[in-house]
């Protein structure tokens, strides 16, 4: 794309914070502030604060708004709870996927929150999707919307007194209206790292306002700013897929372990057909996650090989810090995907071993709250 | 902050010429820019390094990069240090993060490389 990059309000409270600024998705965004693994150990130990502002939201509105999301996206969004959200795919007719998404209902309309690097994909996909639909009316307020993220074990904390609606009763995938830090926003109990945390929408206007009252009411428990490089790992080692790494327009959610978000107990959806094949006959490959048994790091697209012979490539790979080992995710054959199968990674022209174990890598203990 | 007392590549290595020995490492600008390192791999003693060629590879948590020999030789002597605990590259580049010391085949080699002072310039425009 050859549009110019853009800035998230956020921009200039980045540079003055340290932050490493980088292009990503057509932003430029912080890659990291004071140190990846600084930055990962913080979201894993106390809290960290990212600006998403960069991701796409497109509202859904109308009365055929329910039929419309349930045609064009896999998970059955009829479950939803006004204040409630899911993890959901937008699939092809084919059963590969445009984009992963969490759908949130509101009181009056549904909220879609897609990446940023396919938001004009997807709104493209979604309207042609919708022509069927007359009585649904979708619109982008991506540009007016900023999204301020805070995970950790203490973000509660740190958000209680900031908030003036109880925070300790919002449950994991749920959503509230409510006022932080003076702004009106909505607040998720959603996240990307594999901690309890928050997503916080708030009007482009309000987003400095709402990031230096929660940096301010973090610091003494430890919250510091976390760039994309740290927001990379945690998601790895909560093994959460990344659109063009683990889901792509050339793999579907069953491979990918995510056939949870395919509901087949809905009606007619688009890719169904395909879909419902896959889960019935079983995929012929599946994503598993991997650790090294020899000194190395694995990146992606890097090949998999079994005697000799390639049979899979690697997704994503880095080295973890919260194991303090290598750990990836890849496609391989069934067959080879069992806990304990070993198989060699050709990393920088050099064959290194690597065994398939149980993900994902890390999991957090969970409290009462989530 | 280079330090004077040795020579510097485009690909942001250095090497310290003393007496019939070469020691090579990376810069600060370039641990800085990696971020924190967490493997490098380096050649065995022995092994035989050409000028601009790859000598091994040094990774940080987000990417892998190769390393680039700015000088040929024979590998004497290698930083365990670094192999140990590659996070002392991030610390100590220009001293106890080193990583080889060679026994150059040609040590005027060294002369066609940046000096400080132009290493610093070059890496403030790029």
């Amino acid at each position: 794309m050859h549009t110019a990059t853009r800035q998230t309000p956020l921009f200039e409270t980045h540079r003055e914070l340290g932050g490493r600024m980088v292009p990503f998705a057509g932003w430029m965004m912080p890659v990291q502030y004071t140190g990846v693994l600084e930055e990962h150990r913080a979201v894993r130990s106390g809290a960290g604060l990212s600006d998403l502002s960069h991701m796409g939201e497109i509202e859904i509105s109308g009365e055929q708004a329910l039929s419309f999301l349930n045609y064009a996206l896999t998970n059955d969004a009829a479950k939803l709870e006004p204040g409630s959200a899911q993890y959901t795919l937008i699939p092809y007719t084919d059963g590969t996927i445009v984009d992963d998404a969490i759908l949130y209902r509101l009181e009056d309309r549904y909220l879609l929150v897609v990446n940023a690097s396919n938001v004009v994909k997807d709104l493209d996909w979604l309207r042609h999707q919708a022509l069927g639909f007359p009585a649904s009316e979708m619109r982008d307020v991506s540009d007016q919307t900023a999204l301020v993220a805070i995970q950790g074990p203490c973000s509660e904390e740190v958000l209680r007194p900031l908030m003036d609606a109880d925070v300790a009763t919002l449950g994991y995938y749920h959503a509230a209206q409510a006022t932080v830090g003076g702004a009106s926003a909505l607040v998720a109990r959603t996240g990307y790292t594999g901690e309890d945390g928050f997503e916080i929408f708030v009007g482009s206007g309000d987003a400095t306002r709402v990031w230096h009252a929660l940096l301010t009411q973090g610091k003494p428990l430890g919250l510091i700013p976390v760039g994309l490089a740290a927001r990379d790992t945690l998601r790895l080692e909560a093994k959460m897929a990344l659109y063009g790494h683990e889901i792509s327009d050339q793999t579907n959610p069953v491979e990918a372990g995510l056939g949870w978000a395919v509901s087949l107990e809905k009606g007619d959806f688009v890719g169904r057909e395909a879909l419902e094949r896959e889960k019935r006959l079983g995929p012929a490959r599946k994503l598993i996650g991997f650790e090294l048994l020899e000194l190395g790091v694995p990146r992606a697209e890097q090949p998999i090989y079994k005697d000799g012979v390639q049979v899979g490539f690697v997704t994503s790979g880095t080295y973890s810090p919260t194991l303090n080992k290598p750990i990836g995710l890849g496609y391989v054959p069934i067959r080879f995907s069992r806990l304990e199968t070993e198989f060699d990674i050709l990393i920088r022209y050099r064959p290194v071993r690597a065994r398939v174990v149980r993900t994902p890598f890390y999991k957090r203990e969970r409290g009462a709250s989530s | 902050m280079n330090p004077d007392d040795r020579r510097y590549t485009q690909e942001h290595e250095w090497v310290r010429i003393e007496g019939d020995l070469a020691t090579i490492g990376i810069t600060h600008h370039a641990q800085h820019q990696l971020g924190d390192v967490v493997y490098v791999d380096l050649p065995e003693v022995g092994a035989t390094l050409n000028q601009h060629q790859p000598f091994g590879s040094i990774d940080s948590v987000k990417t892998a990069s190769d390393l680039f020999s700015p000088i040929s030789g024979e590998v004497v002597e290698v930083n365990s240090a670094v192999t140990d605990d590659p996070a002392v590259v991030n610390a100590d580049p220009f001293g106890q993060g080193w990583m080889l010391r060679v026994r150059p085949s040609d040590p005027a080699e060294a002369d066609a490389l940046m000096t400080a002072d132009q290493y610093g310039l070059y890496t403030q425009e790029s």
